[in-house]
C-alpha cells in the first residue's frame, strides 16, 4: 500500500506540471475575480473566503479525470482489479496520493491568495484550515466521478458536471466555517465539525462507490 | 403504494418479454385512468375557492407540489432500480433507471418553472435562494448529469451499471445536500421572505391537490412503462442488427 | 382572477412539458415499432436464444 502511494506520488511528480498547473489555475481564477467585481478592498475581503474556496474547488476538479485514466491506459488498473487487496483500499490510497500531489499544494497556496484578497490573518488561517479538512472530501467524491467516466475518451468535462453538485455541502460548510471565524456572532465549531464529518463520511462512501464503478466499467 | 406494486412486478418479471406483454395489457387502463384523474383534478383546481392570503395563485400549487413530489419519487425509483442493476443484475432494472431519468428531469423542470412563476407574485421575484428551490435545482442538475453520462457511453449495459453507481452515490448525498442547504439558508435567509409553508393546508385545497398528485404519479408510471418498452425495443433492434450484420459478413 | 397571467403561464408550461414528454415517448415507440417491422420484413427474426442471450447481457 505504501508502495502504491509512493509510486503514485512519484509518477505525478515526475509527470510534472499536474500540481503546478492546478495551483496556477487556482491563482488565475482568484486573480480574475477582482477584475470582475472591482478593486474595492473591503468588498474583496468580505467575499475573499468564498472566492478562495470556489477557486480551490474548481482547481481540485482539474486533474481528476486522470486519476484512473492513466492507470487504465498502461494496464495497471487491471492489475489493481485482480490483486488480492480489496479494491476499496487501493482506491483510498489513490485518492490520498491524488490529494497529496494535487490538492495539498492548493491548500498551501491559499494564504498567498488570501493576501491578494485583503483578508486578515484570522480569515486566512480559517480558510486554510477548512480547506485542509474539507479538500480530502473533494478528492473522494471526485474519485467516484473519475471512476464512472474512466472509459470515456473525453471524460474531463463530464466528471466536473457530475461531481460539482455533490460537492455543494463541502463548499457550504467550508465557507460558513471560515466566515464564522471572522464574524463574531456565528460559532466556528459547528460548521467545522460538520465539515470534518462530511469528509469522513465521503472517505467511506467515495472509495466504495469508485471501486464499484471501476469493477463495473471494466470490459 | 403503486411504487411497491411495481417493484414486486419487477422482481417477478425477469423476462423482458413478459414485461412487454404485461405493459401492453396495462397501458391502456393506466392511460385512461390517468386522463380521467387529470380531468377531475383540473376541474377541481379551477373551481375551488382561492386562498384569502395568496389569492388565486394557490392554484399553481396544484401542479407545483405534485411535480416537486414526483421529482423526488422518481429519484427513489431510480435508486431502487440502480440497486436492482448492481445487486441482482436485473435486465429490466437497467432499462428502468435509464427510462426514468428524462422523466424525472422533466418533472423537476416543471416544479422549478411553476415554483418560479408562483414566486413572482408571492415574493416579488422570480427566484429566491430558498432552501427548497435550491435543493430542487441541485436535483435537476443531478438528473442532467445522469442523462449526460448515459448518453456518453456506447455500451448500454455498461452505461447502466456505471450510472447506477452514480445514482446511488447521489441518493446517499441527497439528505446531506438537503441538510447543508437548509443550514446555509438559515444563515443567509432574509427575514422578509414569506415561507411557503406558512398557512396549513385546508381541506378545500387538499382534495384537488391529492387528486392531482395521484394523477401525476399515474402519469409517471404510464410514461415510465412506455419509455421502458421503447428502450427494450431499441436494444432488441440493436441486437438484431448486430446479428444480421454478423451473419451477412459470414456469408460474404 | 388575480394574477391570471402567472397561473395560466404555469399551467401552460406544465402542459407543454407534459405533452412534449408524452409525444416524445409515443413517437419514440412508433419509430422503434417501425424499425422492428422493417427488420421483420427484411427477414431478420428474433430467435428465442437471442432473447435469452440478450437478457443476460442487457
Amino acid at each position: 500500500m505504501i508502495d502504491l502511494l509512493l509510486r503514485d506520488l512519484k509518477l505525478s511528480v515526475r509527470a510534472g506540471g499536474g500540481a503546478l498547473i492546478g495551483v496556477l489555475f487556482f491563482m488565475t481564477v482568484v486573480a480574475v475575480i477582482p477584475f470582475g467585481v472591482g478593486p474595492d478592498l473591503n468588498l474583496l475581503s468580505r467575499i475573499g473566503p468564498a472566492i478562495i474556496w470556489i477557486g480551490a474547488l474548481l482547481a481540485a476538479l482539474l486533474g481528476l479525470d486522470r486519476l484512473f485514466q492513466t492507470d487504465r491506459d498502461d494496464g495497471s488498473l487491471d492489475l489493481m482489479l485482480m490483486q488480492e487487496q480489496p479494491l476499496v483500499l487501493t482506491v483510498l490510497i489513490k485518492c490520498l496520493s491524488h490529494w497529496l500531489a494535487n490538492i495539498l499544494p492548493l491548500v498551501i497556496a491559499s494564504p498567498l491568495l488570501g493576501l491578494f484578497m485583503n483578508m486578515n490573518e484570522v480569515a486566512i488561517g480559517a480558510v486554510m484550515i477548512t480547506l485542509l479538512v474539507g479538500s480530502p472530501a473533494l478528492a473522494f467524491i471526485g474519485a467516484v466521478g473519475a471512476a464512472v467516466a474512466v472509459t470515456l475518451p473525453r471524460g474531463g468535462l463530464l466528471v466536473s458536471i457530475l461531481v460539482l453538485p455533490l460537492t455543494i455541502p463541502v463548499l457550504i460548510f467550508g465557507v460558513s466555517a471560515s466566515y464564522a471565524a471572522v464574524e463574531d456572532p456565528a460559532p466556528f465549531l459547528p460548521p467545522f465539525l460538520i465539515l470534518v464529518a462530511i469528509t469522513m463520511f465521503f472517505s467511506v462512501i467515495g472509495p466504495l462507490g469508485a471501486a464499484l464503478a471501476l469493477r463495473n466499467a471494466g470490459d | 403504494m403503486t411504487e411497491s406494486l411495481a417493484i414486486t412486478k419487477f422482481s417477478d418479471l425477469a423476462n423482458p418479454t413478459r414485461f412487454l406483454a404485461l405493459a401492453a395489457r396495462l397501458l391502456p387502463w393506466m392511460a385512461g385512468l390517468c386522463c380521467l384523474l387529470f380531468a377531475i383534478g383540473l376541474y377541481l383546481a379551477f373551481t375551488t375557492e382561492g386562498d384569502y392570503q395568496q389569492g388565486d395563485t394557490v392554484r399553481i400549487m396544484y401542479i407545483h407540489v405534485p411535480a416537486a413530489w414526483l421529482s423526488m419519487m422518481c429519484y427513489s425509483v431510480m435508486a431502487l432500480s440502480a440497486i436492482g442493476t448492481l445487486v441482482w443484475r436485473h435486465p429490466l432494472a437497467d432499462v428502468s433507471h435509464k427510462a426514468a431519468a428524462p422523466l424525472g428531469a422533466a418533472f423537476t423542470l416543471i416544479a422549478l418553472i411553476t415554483g418560479s412563476l408562483w414566486g413572482k407574485p408571492m415574493w416579488g421575484t422570480w427566484w429566491v435562494w430558498d432552501a427548497r428551490l435550491t435543493s430542487v435545482f441541485i436535483l435537476f442538475l443531478m438528473y442532467l448529469g445522469i442523462i449526460a453520462l448515459n448518453r456518453a457511453m456506447d455500451d448500454p449495459s455498461k452505461a447502466a451499471r456505471v450510472s447506477a453507481v452514480l445514482i446511488l452515490i447521489g441518493f446517499v448525498n441527497i439528505p446531506i445536500i438537503k441538510f447543508s442547504v437548509d443550514w446555509w439558508n438559515t444563515l443567509h435567509q432574509p427575514a422578509s421572505v414569506i415561507r411557503m409553508d406558512g398557512p396549513t393546508i385546508d381541506g378545500e385545497f387538499l382534495r384537488p391537490l391529492l387528486i392531482m398528485a395521484i394523477a401525476y404519479t399515474l402519469l409517471f408510471f404510464t410514461l415510465h412503462m412506455m419509455a421502458m418498452r421503447n428502450e427494450i425495443w431499441r436494444r432488441r433492434i440493436a441486437t438484431q442488427r448486430r446479428m444480421a450484420a454478423r451473419t451477412a459478413s459470414r456469408e460474404v | 382572477m388575480s394574477h391570471a397571467f402567472y397561473i395560466y403561464t404555469s399551467y401552460g408550461v406544465t402542459a407543454l412539458i407534459t405533452f412534449s414528454l408524452i409525444a416524445w415517448t409515443v413517437l419514440d415507440g412508433r419509430a422503434r415499432r417501425r424499425e422492428m417491422a422493417e427488420l421483420e420484413a427484411a427477414g431478420i427474426r428474433r430467435r428465442s436464444s437471442v432473447s435469452a442471450h440478450e437478457g443476460k447481457q442487457a
